[in-house]
């Protein structure tokens, strides 16, 4: 049995490490919304995403044929993903590696726990770990006295305190050079804040421990089943290393970043690049297979994590959402995310997409998880803009219909749900629905000043806080077209 | 042509100004219009806030009024979009295959689509002699893609001055029940729609989702701006003096 976080709560009592109670959406978002840096630094980041995207999709004359493609392949993968996994693992297997499998994050951890303890090491050297991440593995490892270094400059970053999590936060370079130089060891003292220079400070510091290291635990963005080969792309160059120096490499794999075959990763090899940092090709691109006898790790292990996935698979709408790549277009055009940032979002899946996904994979008990489907205002700007084509509101609009139903038959109703019962008892009947406009016109026009309300009651109150609303007037639609003189009102009513 | 006219339980409420509008704009161009009288509305606050079986039970009122009507025409997009769009889908959720095919049999447009798709038209002799600018709403464009055609029916309205905004194309932070649930984040938006609005210094913002021009509006009323919002519709059936 492993400890599953700092708290040392027992695991087993729930599937995933014990998680810090996040707050909704909306209350997180408002420490964000404060934030000046934060805002300043994701406006730009979101701006240069948006426009590099652009840039390298209108460079390809089939882009929509190949979001097309890709939509299709990823939707034929996942609906056989029994057998690719299974081709999978006999060819990561055939090659020397071991595969492993996890149904939840505590199965992950204690395989991934195992596996590090048996090396006997105490530091674990991390590349992409959005994985790791959401297994809670820092936690896990920590707790059985093995330290974690992230290897990714944005995740260096983020570990020197510039966020409280992930690399979404864009900080400014002035602010990193300030982190470089309280908490990173060997930084010189003249370090400018030309990126250039922050890149190399981190290299150094990185340089020492990849070639100590003795395991690495690393994400992947495709395995390809074919021929068992892992597939991971990265800017700097620093996973690569992470990837061939260290003895022991485990991979921590989502199940659905399988495709079939080499001819199905080279259509991503095109999205993926162009979505996510606006480049014909990532800088970093590393493959392999398995282990390599007298080159790079000893040893090789891939777990493929589960951890809701299949669920999520079930749902009809749902599953569409396991098509992301992971390119983070999507964040990019998201007026909601370029205004609060990941954190809102939880410390796993982050913006439109995370939205969508973590509700399926975690469901929808608790109140923050319920309220990430609401976190948009379903403008459609991530649907345009996803290589794979997710629908990411139409996914949205059906798990609020999943947070609704789950809370229908509470003993006490929530004011909203009367409010919307109310509000479609009185809207589908002719007769009510004429009397209501009749009254509440009047109504509202009692809280009218100067041809505006400024203030309005109950959960409206959110809305009047900052906007007005203009007065109604005296007389509704049809009334007006019911007082016409019949001849003008048209032969049948 | 005998157009029968949806108008939105939101304009007929709040905004009847809209429907006057498209009914006197529609006839001055020698078409008929009629309001089938059991209309409500299409069920799409109660679809998108995720209370899908009341979305279900408005969705069939709304087939029902307006069973047999060959053309209806909404000022609204977001509506338009969501009989287009959404019916199926609350068909699927409701297993109810019946609202699906009436929104199959129903040709709704959105007033835009139909003055320059259907009628052909984008002069409609309107003079209109202000400054304007024009959001183009995320229903309208992403869901129902009318693209330009808003914007080419406005530059052919006589004295009127059109002004190009900035970020036309970002959500101005409505989004239906997320005003109130997020209102912080909308609020965000909203702020930066307005000061990209006050940038051109139009007198007017125009648009054809008066939900948006609501938010949009609120703003700039709170803030006194003086700016006005005007549906697509109110600026069209302007013909001034003479
Ligand atoms: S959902 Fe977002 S991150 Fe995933 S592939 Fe689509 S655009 Fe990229």
């Amino acid at each position: 049995m492993t400890p599953s976080g700092p708290a040392g709560r027992a695991p087993g009592a729930g599937d995933g490490p014990v998680p810090p109670p996040m707050p909704k959406f909306a209350t997180a978002a408002r420490d964000a919304l404060a934030d000046t840096r934060l805002r300043r630094g994701l406006r730009s980041a979101t701006e240069a995403g948006r426009a590099r995207q652009a840039g390298a999709a209108a460079e390809l004359d089939d882009w929509e044929a190949l979001r097309e493609a890709g939509r299709a392949i990823k939707d034929a993968a996942l609906l056989g993903l029994d057998v690719h996994l299974e081709e999978l693992e006999r060819a990561v297997t055939e090659a020397g590696g071991t595969v492993h499998w996890a149904a939840g994050a505590a199965e992950a951890r204690r395989v991934v726990t195992g596996l590090v303890r048996a090396t006997g090491e105490t530091g674990v050297l991390k590349v992409k770990p959005a994985a790791a991440r959401e297994i809670g593995l820092d936690a896990a490892l920590a707790a059985v006295g093995v330290t974690t270094h992230e290897t990714d400059l944005a995740e260096v970053i983020a570990g020197l305190g510039a966020v409280p999590d992930g690399p979404d936060a864009h900080p400014d370079p002035a602010r990193i050079r300030e982190l470089f130089l309280r908490g990173l060891p060997g930084a010189p003292p003249d370090l400018t804040d030309d990126p250039a220079d922050l890149v190399a400070a981190v290299r150094a510091d990185l340089r020492e421990r990849f070639l100590t290291a003795g395991v690495a635990v690393c994400g992947v963005d495709f395995m390809v089943a074919e021929t068992g080969t892992m597939v991971l792309l990265e800017s700097e160059g620093n996973g690569r290393m992470c990837l061939t120096l260290p003895g022991t490499l485990i991979a921590v794999a989502g199940i659905e970043t399988v495709v079939p075959s080499w001819t199905d990763l080279e259509v991503f090899l095109q999205l993926l690049p162009r979505s996510s940092a606006g480049e014909r090709m990532t800088p970093a691109v590393s493959t392999w297979t398995g282990i390599t006898p007298g080159d790079g790790p000893r040893a090789f292990h891939l777990v493929l994590l589960d951890n809701g996935r299949t669920k999520a698979l079930a749902d009809e709408i749902g599953r569409a959402a396991l098509r992301c790549i992971g390119c983070s277009a999507c964040l990019n055009v998201c007026p909601v995310y370029e205004r609060t940032g990941g954190v809102p979002y939880g410390p796993v899946h982050q913006g439109p997409i995370g939205a969508a996904l973590t509700p399926q994979l975690r469901g929808v008990k608790s109140a923050h998880h319920a309220s990430l489907p609401f976190a948009s205002t379903l403008c459609g700007a991530c649907a345009d803009v996803c290589p794979v084509k997710i629908d990411i509101p139409e996914i949205l609009v059906h798990l609020r219909g999943r947070v609704v139903e789950s809370r229908r038959h509470r003993p006490v109703p929530s004011p909203e749900l009367l409010m919307m019962r109310g509000a479609a008892w009185t809207l589908g009947d002719r007769r009510r629905y004429e009397t209501a406009l009749r009254r509440g016109t009047r109504w509202a026009r009692l809280l009218s000043r100067g041809g505006r309300i400024r203030r309005l009651p109950g959960l409206l109150g959110t809305w009047s806080d900052a906007r007005d609303l203009p007065a109604p007037p005296a007389e509704s639609f049809r009334f007006w077209w019911a007082g016409r003189p019949s001849r003008a009102r048209g032969g049948r009513p | 042509m005998r157009v029968a006219l949806f108008v939105a339980c939101f304009n007929d409420a709040l905004f009847p100004g809209t429907g006057r509008a498209v009914t006197g704009l529609l006839e001055r161009l020698g078409h008929e219009v009629v309001f089938p009288p059991g209309q409500g509305c299409c069920g799409q606050m109660h679809w998108t806030t995720g209370y899908h079986r009341e979305a279900a039970d408005l969705a069939r009122g709304f087939a029902a009024a307006f069973e047999g009507r060959e053309v209806v025409v909404t000022p609204s997009a977001s509506c338009a979009a969501t009989v287009r769009e959404a019916f199926p889908r609350i068909a699927r959720a409701a297993r109810d295959p019946a609202i699906a095919r009436a929104a199959e049999d129903l040709a709704v447009y959105e007033l835009s689509e139909f003055l320059v798709d259907v009628l052909g038209v984008t002069d409609v002799g309107a003079y209109f002699p202000h400054r304007v600018t024009y959001h183009p709403t995320c229903h309208s464009t992403r869901g129902l893609r009318v693209g330009d055609r808003p914007l080419r029916l406005l530059r052919a309205v006589r004295g009127l001055e059109l002004v190009e905004l900035p970020a036309a194309g970002e959500c101005c932070g409505f989004g239906g029940t997320f005003a109130l649930k997020n209102a912080d984040v909308s609020v965000a938006m909203v702020a930066d729609k307005v000061r990209h609005v006050r940038g051109t210094s139009a007198d007017v913002v125009c648009s054809v989702d008066n939900s948006c021009l609501t938010h949009i509006g609120g703003a700039l009323s709170r803030l006194r701006s003086g700016v006005r919002v005007m549906h697509l519709a109110e600026i069209l059936a302007e013909t001034g003096p003479g």
